[in-house]
C-alpha cells in the first residue's frame, strides 16, 4: 500500500493532532497520570490509522477490510465501559462524590474523541485523494492539513458542552439557622446539631443561590446527577472542610420548591466567594441531565 | 458489594428521660447540656455519623 503514503501519514498525524487537542490535563484530574494520557495517546493512534487506511482500502477495492470499522466501533466502547467502571471504582474514595451523571459523561466523551479522531483522518484522507485529482500531490496534502485542522476546530465546536453559568445566574446567598436548620435564603437544608458546626457554617460557610434561567435550565439543574457535578467541581476545586468523621461539612444543595431555585452551600478550605460564584458557572451541564421541556408541546403549552 | 444502612438513627442522646420511649437505637443520658454535648461528638466520630438536633433536648445520630 506504499503508493499511498500521501494519503495515510498525513492523515494519521492529523488524527493524532486531533486526539491530543482533546486529551488535557486540567482541574478535573482526569485523566491525570502519565499512565492514563499514555493509554489514550496510543488508543488515538490506533483510531486514526483505522480511519486513515479506510479509503486507501477501498481504492484497493479491499471491501473486507472496511469491516474493521466496526471492530473499531466495538473496542471504542469498551472504552467506555473501562473509564466508566475506574471512574466508579475510584468514586468511592471521593471525599465528595463525581456521582454516576457525572462518570456516565466523562466515560461518553472518551468513546466519542476516539470516534472524533478516526473521523478527522477518514475526512483528510478523502480531501486528500480528491485534491489530489485536481492539483499537484504536494497542495493536496497541504490543502488536505489545512482542511484537516478545520475540522479540529469544528469538532470542538460541535461537542463542546453547555456550562451551569450559561443556564442560569448565580448570586451569593445568606446562611442563617432556624433552630437547628441551616437555611440559606430562608431555603431549608439541612439539621445541624452541635452548636459548634453552626457557629463554623455562620463564620466559614459561603453559599450562592442559582436561578435558572428559563423551564430548560429548571428542569435541568433539578436532576440530582446535575447537583452532585456541582458539588464535587467546587469541592475539587475551592478544598473542602469536610472528613470521614465531619459528615456535618459536607456540601449541600437544596431546591426552592416554589421557584426552583438551587441553593448551593459549602464551608470550603479557600473562603472566597467570587470563586465559589466562578466555579459553580463553570460546570458542565451534564448530557445525561439535560433536559428540553420547552421544545415539547406540552412543554411550551404549561410554561406560557 | 458492600452493604450501608443509611438515613437510620443510631443512637439518641438526650438529658431528658422523659423524652424517650424505647425503639431500637440505644439512649444516652446525659446530666447536662455540656455532657449531652460531649457524647454526641464521641458517638459521632465512632460511628461517623452526623448530629441532628430535635429541640427537645434530645440529639440523635445518623449516618447519611
Amino acid at each position: 500500500m506504499l503508493k499511498y503514503n500521501y494519503i495515510i501519514i498525513p492523515s494519521i498525524i492529523l488524527g493524532i493532532i486531533s486526539r491530543l487537542s482533546m486529551l488535557r490535563v486540567d482541574y478535573r484530574q482526569y485523566p491525570s497520570y502519565p499512565q492514563g494520557v499514555f493509554s489514550h495517546f496510543t488508543l488515538g493512534i490506533v483510531s486514526s490509522s483505522l480511519g486513515a487506511v479506510a479509503l486507501p482500502a477501498l481504492l484497493e477495492k479491499e471491501f473486507s477490510a472496511v469491516t474493521f470499522l466496526a471492530l473499531a466501533a466495538q473496542q471504542f466502547r469498551e472504552v467506555r465501559n473501562l473509564e466508566r467502571q475506574s471512574l466508579e471504582n475510584i468514586d468511592k474514595t471521593e471525599l465528595v462524590a463525581r456521582g454516576t451523571a457525572y462518570i456516565e459523561d466523562i466515560a461518553k466523551a472518551f468513546e466519542a474523541r476516539n470516534y472524533m479522531t478516526m473521523m478527522t483522518s477518514l475526512f483528510v484522507s478523502l480531501a486528500i485523494f480528491i485534491f489530489d485529482k485536481l492539483l499537484i500531490r504536494s497542495y493536496s496534502i497541504l490543502l488536505g492539513g489545512i482542511l484537516g485542522l478545520l475540522i479540529i476546530v469544528l469538532f470542538h465546536k460541535i461537542v463542546s458542552r453547555e456550562l451551569i453559568g450559561e443556564i442560569a445566574d448565580i448570586y451569593p446567598a445568606k446562611i442563617s439557622f432556624k433552630g437547628p436548620i441551616l437555611t440559606v435564603n430562608g431555603i431549608g437544608i439541612t439539621n445541624i446539631g452541635l452548636t459548634e458546626s453552626r457557629e463554623i457554617f455562620l463564620e466559614k460557610g459561603m453559599a450562592v443561590e442559582i436561578v435558572p434561567k428559563n423551564q430548560n435550565a429548571v428542569v435541568t439543574l433539578s436532576n440530582l446527577g446535575q447537583r452532585k457535578a456541582i458539588e464535587h467541581n467546587v469541592a475539587i476545586q475551592l478544598g473542602i472542610r469536610k472528613d470521614l468523621d465531619q459528615p456535618d461539612f459536607a456540601p449541600y444543595i437544596s431546591r426552592d420548591p416554589d421557584t426552583g431555585n438551587l441553593v448551593f452551600v459549602i464551608v470550603s478550605m479557600e473562603n472566597d466567594i467570587e470563586y465559589l460564584i466562578l466555579a459553580v458557572k463553570r460546570t458542565l451541564v451534564l448530557e445525561s441531565a439535560k433536559r428540553k421541556p420547552l421544545s415539547s408541546y406540552v412543554g411550551k403549552k404549561a410554561a406560557d | 458489594m458492600d452493604i450501608k444502612i443509611k438515613n437510620n438513627i443510631l443512637a439518641i442522646v438526650t438529658t431528658d428521660e422523659s423524652k424517650i420511649i424505647g425503639g431500637d437505637a440505644p439512649v444516652f443520658l446525659a446530666k447536662d447540656e455540656k455532657e449531652r454535648e460531649n457524647i454526641a461528638i464521641l458517638l459521632s466520630k465512632i460511628t461517623l455519623g452526623m448530629i441532628h438536633e430535635l429541640e427537645n433536648g434530645c440529639y440523635v445520630i445518623v449516618r447519611h
